[in-house]
């Protein structure tokens, strides 16, 4: 720990809270040094060193103070961290403190307690209710340019990082019976109830700490303090073997079928998280039964000047009284419409904190609160706060009696207590409404999603007490439900403090009286609203954005509701909410991601031969989800062009070798494995004798291409088809359907064998001889046995492989087949075995231009908008039987002899590039999309004719041969003429294929 | 969304890709144009129980026939495709 001295944190008590003393924390607020200490949030440390004064609000530019103790805060938002680590809107109340944190006001300019942008506060009508529809409508053009601008500067809250984030978040998922929500008095007795049972139990809070209001309050159980008492709670959880307690992690989310989403700050709280520890951790957690004991917000009262430094809500008062030891003001006043904001009277008093008055508007106060309050020697007033005065904090409190008198009195603390509202946000993420309840002045849920029970405050059960018989009655059921048998067992010992009052939410007067304190809404805003005919809650909220800031109205709606209601006049129950949604808390996206950006997005697939090629100069390109060799540049090659034109040639004049282990495989076998086979393929298959291999062409169920490949009978009842790499996983999903959904009589399974291959093409005229020279004695590889498409075993170095001849590139061909751990090992034995034959590596580029010069369709033509017809391909759809797609293919917008199809381009000028992508028009046409012909599917330049080629989609193109067309390309500004030509252009008998 | 997957148990709807109502019946290839219509683009939209197929891609590979509340997301019954009973 730093070593701090001198007379810092001069309103800390010398006694009591639950911070380590031990340990002094030195931080910064806008660059002042503070000092703090363990235990305490920002929120806390501030104030101990007499700090009210936090930020500026968000559209007028108010001095704002902290508000509450906890995750509820609408006002004390603040910049943490520098650099790269900088977090903007973190509430101060959350943020635990830590040595060497630099926190940072936000929304000022050029500081703190002089903000120029307070003069927003002269405009204030501009910023009334639904100002960003009325002020910035006209010019239309001015909004970009000036209105934007202008806003931006004006009103808004942190500012984010401008570098990438250094730290590393992780998802993980948790499966349990019971899942408890908060660990307060109610959570921590579900969750003793739950472990007792033997259920899996998993209890998670939002704070560092377990306790919840236990913590805030001065309150005792089992005649111990309650601190106390949720420490031995504590330990026995942490005992129980089938118990598991995540601190520091809110649930943000519920969701179907007993899935809570929740975030983990795990590190959070450290200057940096440790090389081994996520900055947070996003879990997703299972659960057979959830309890939410997730408690209450105190609900703060509206009335003019409500925004000012120094005052907060009671119930926080007395938590930074007790639990962090702070001294919240020197002279404070209490402003009440129940018996629990009373509380606060003797919390402050034993602070040596001069409470000089309660203000309860309620005439008749039960005579035990009076004493109270007699023994603090604080006057009781029945009466309202009516207005504040101050300007960075609160210096003195209107209140008005009964008879409409105003009386000031001087004060730096407020403590405002309007009652409690359940938080039943969590169990109403699955679309359950809640119902406004009289007698416990809130919104109640009566009936939770299944699995799903609230308890304690935020089933309206929030005396001790009952909080504690409820949360132990929930973990009861909740083991029971999950087939345990609870012991059973008695609350512990405790009381039930007065809970009386009356609904009090807006006190009128002249002024502004916020409702959002964290969008700057007042009461006025709302009367507006309604004065314009705003009268669905829903409406009100967007119109006057009442609850749509980071806090998302925690401490606003239900006064915002009730005003509205009492505008109206249909009462809050005939209001009704808003709709509650994830997250129930800020949750960043980089929690959300996880480990799964940049580069690990997604997994990256790796060929068995990545490791070689990269070793041998080849440059990778991303195909789907794999990494292919796109080229192997050698010495002195300085264009990839070079380098793709020596690979070529290598194929058509020696022999090359090609990794395509990433084309789909996927081995069909079984007695009905032909029949099938014959249903999903477009031609026919089952005639396919064994031994060899056809070209297969698979529709979609709309007559569209899907997918080609090859498929090889390796037996009369197995079969060894390929997919293309891109369409892999979906046409595996396609076959599955075709077969459990359309076909289940038929006896055969399907198995993806993909991974299980390493396949490596050996393409070229002097393949064969290299073949022969690379496979063990005894496999026939003659033209007689071994003719193009046919397959057939053999092995290489002891280690059997299966061979397929056949040809991508047009040349004489073969792919072999080894288990792919052996990949490298073929690669490697290919390599030197061929060297004498000019065995050259090439890759994808290579590949591509080989399959263009044949005309071969790929990606660019089997692009889920081409037909058999379209690629040329028509005589191959067999009318003799059916197959998927057969009978779709046949409707007269696809058999139009109209629709574009397949030829090949020359540029006329026999040099002029074509690019993929550009459209047809015919000479001389204006160019309007109305004119277009076709466009461009693949284009290269071909290393073998000398000149750029090109193949595409014409409209009537095969009947077109020889015609000219124009090739233009608006978005690259190409535009040349281009003789229509057969897609095949070298080797149209195919020869070389043969052999 | 936990999905109950026959052979694998109830699993996140993550794993699993949906398709699209199940029990339609394919027509014969020589069935009218009306019929390939109404198998291809004709779909119920009910506010209620929906029978729909869904792949279990990222486990066992099954069709599967989901019986699902699409108003609550209350799921009452899972059962293979290729099972007869379920495929009606």
């Amino acid at each position: 720990m730093t070593t701090v001295h001198g007379t810092a944190q001069p309103f800390r008590l010398a006694a009591g809270g639950l911070i380590d003393r031990t340990q002094l924390l030195s931080f910064t607020f806008d660059g002042r040094r503070l000092t703090g200490h363990a235990g305490d949030t920002l929120a806390a440390a501030l104030l101990a060193n007499g700090i009210h004064l936090v930020g500026r609000s968000f559209k007028l530019h108010r001095p704002r103070g902290v508000v509450s103790a906890g995750p509820e805060e609408p006002n004390a938002l603040v910049e943490l961290r520098t650099g790269a680590r900088r977090e903007p809107n973190t509430r101060a109340t959350t943020a635990a403190l830590f040595d060497g944190l630099a926190a940072a006001s936000q929304n000022r300019w050029p500081s703190l307690r002089f903000d120029a942008m307070a003069v927003n506060g002269l405009f204030a009508p501009l910023f009334a209710a639904g100002f960003y529809y009325k002020t910035f409508m006209w010019p239309a053009a001015f909004w970009e340019r000036v209105y934007e601008k202008l806003i931006r500067r004006a009103a808004g809250l942190g500012r984010a990082a401008e570098a990438p984030d250094p730290d590393h978040y992780e998802k993980a998922h948790l499966h349990c019976d019971v899942l408890i929500i908060g660990a307060g008095p109610a959570g921590l007795m579900a969750a003793r109830a739950a472990a007792r049972a033997g259920a899996r139990t998993v209890l998670i809070e939002e704070d560092e700490r377990l306790g919840g209001r236990a913590l805030a309050e001065a309150m005792e159980i089992d005649g111990m303090p309650a601190a106390r008492w949720v420490e031995a709670v504590e330990a026995e959880l942490a005992a129980a073997p089938r118990c598991r307690i995540l601190r520091r992690t809110a649930a943000y989310g519920l969701f179907d079928h007993g899935t809570v989403g929740a975030v983990e700050r795990v590190a959070d709280h450290l200057p940096e998280p440790p090389a081994h520890l996520p900055r947070q951790r996003a879990w997703r957690i299972v659960a057979r039964r959830i309890v939410v004991a997730a408690g209450a917000i105190e609900r703060p009262i509206v009335f003019a000047g409500n925004d000012r430094p120094g005052v907060m809500l009671a119930g926080a008062v007395r938590a930074y009284v007790h639990r962090y030891a702070v001294r919240p003001g020197r002279r404070a006043v209490v402003f009440t419409a129940g018996d629990d904001g009373w509380r606060t009277v003797s919390a402050l008093a034993a602070a040596d904190v001069d409470v000089v008055a309660v203000v309860d508007p309620r005439p008749d106060i039960p005579p035990a609160l009076r004493a109270e309050a007699a023994r603090a020697q604080a006057q009781v007033i029945t009466g309202t706060v009516v207005g504040t005065v101050g300007r960075h904090r609160l210096a003195a409190v209107d209140w008005r009696d009964a008879r409409g008198e105003v009386t000031r009195m001087q004060a730096d603390l407020l403590a405002v207590s309007g009652g409690w509202n359940p938080s039943i946000h969590l169990a109403c993420h699955l679309g359950a409404r809640p119902r406004w309840d009289e007698a416990a002045r809130g919104f109640l849920l009566d009936t939770p999603p299944a699995g799903v029970t609230l308890a304690g405050a935020a089933a309206g059960r929030g005396t001790l007490a009952a909080a504690l018989a409820d949360g132990l009655a929930a973990g009861v059921a909740a083991a029971r439900d999950c087939g345990f048998s609870p012991v059973p067992a008695d609350p512990p010992r405790a009381e039930d403090e007065p809970r009386d009052g009356i609904a009090l939410f807006h006190v009128p007067g002249h002024g502004k009286a916020f409702v959002d304190l964290q969008n700057d809404v007042t009461a006025d805003d709302i009367a507006l609203a309604h004065r314009e005919g705003y009268r669905s809650v829903e409406h009100l909220k967007r119109y006057t954005t009442l609850g749509m800031a980071t806090d998302q109205g925690k401490t606003a709606s239900v006064p915002g509701i009730a005003i509205m209601a009492e505008l109206t006049g249909r009462g809050i129950e005939g209001t009704g909410t808003t709709t509650f949604r994830p997250p129930w808390t800020p949750v960043a996206i980089g929690a959300l991601a996880g480990p799964h950006r940049g580069r690990d997005f997604r997994p990256t697939r790796r060929t068995p031969t990545h490791a070689w090629a990269a070793a041998h100069g080849a440059s990778f390109v991303e195909v789907g989800p794999w990494l292919r060799a796109q080229w192997y540049t050698r010495r002195g090659e300085t264009r990839w062009q070079e380098t793709v034109a020596r690979e070529v040639r290598a194929v058509r004049e020696a022999v090359g070798v090609c990794d395509v282990s990433t084309l789909g495989k996927i081995e069909v076998v079984g007695p009905d494995a032909a029949t099938f086979l014959d249903f999903v393929y477009a031609n026919t298959i089952s005639t396919l004798r064994a031994g060899r291999i056809r070209y297969g062409l698979m529709l979609r169920e709309d007559g569209f291409v899907l997918d080609d490949g090859t498929v090889a009978r390796l037996a009369e009842d197995r079969f060894f088809i390929t997919t293309t790499t891109a369409n892999a996983g979906r046409v595996m999903q396609h076959l599955e359907h075709a077969h459990q959904v359309l076909r289940p009589e038929l006896d055969l399974a399907m198995l993806s064998v993909t991974d299980a291959w390493a396949q490596l093409s050996i393409a070229g005229p002097r393949s064969r001889e290299l073949l022969a020279a690379l496979l063990d004695p005894g496999t026939d590889i003659a033209d007689g046995a071994l003719p193009h498409m046919a397959a057939t075993s053999g092995s290489v170095g002891g280690v059997p492989v299966r061979l397929y001849r056949l040809s991508f590139s047009g040349e004489r061909a073969y792919e072999i087949g080894i288990p792919p751990d052996y990949g490298t090992a073929l690669m490697e034995r290919i390599m030197q075995v061929g060297e004498r034959f000019g065995v050259t590596p090439y890759g994808t580029e290579a590949l591509g231009v080989l399959r263009i010069e044949k005309g071969h369709p790929a990606g660019g033509e089997l692009n889920g908008h081409t037909t058999a017809g379209d690629l040329g391909l028509a005589r191959l759809v067999s009318t003799r039987k059916e197959c998927i797609g057969g009978h779709m293919a046949k409707r007269p917008a696809l058999a139009d002899p109209d629709r574009p199809a397949l030829v090949g381009l020359k540029p006329r000028d026999g040099r002029s590039d074509i690019r993929a992508g550009s459209h047809l028009l015919s000479p001389g046409a204006a160019e309007t999309s109305d004119n277009g012909e076709g466009y461009v599917t693949s284009a290269c330049v071909s290393p073998t004719l000398g000149h750029p080629i090109a193949l595409a989609l014409l409209r009537r193109g095969p009947a077109r041969i020889g015609e000219t067309v124009r090739v233009y390309d608006a978005l690259r500004g190409g535009d040349t003429l281009a003789e229509v030509c057969a897609p095949v252009f070298v080797d149209p008998e195919g020869g070389r294929t043969r052999g | 969304m936990r999905i109950p997957c026959p052979c694998c148990g109830a699993r996140g709807n993550e794993e699993f890709t949906y398709l699209g109502p199940a029990g339609l019946t394919r027509p014969a290839p020589d069935a009218s144009e009306d019929a390939w219509h109404a198998y291809m683009h004709e779909r119920e939209n009910p506010a209620g129980m929906h029978r729909e197929l869904w792949w279990h891609g990222q486990g066992c590979r099954a069709w599967i026939v989901v019986t699902r509340d699409v108003r609550t997301h209350r799921i009452e019954h899972a059962a293979l495709a290729r099972d007869p009973e379920a495929a009606r």
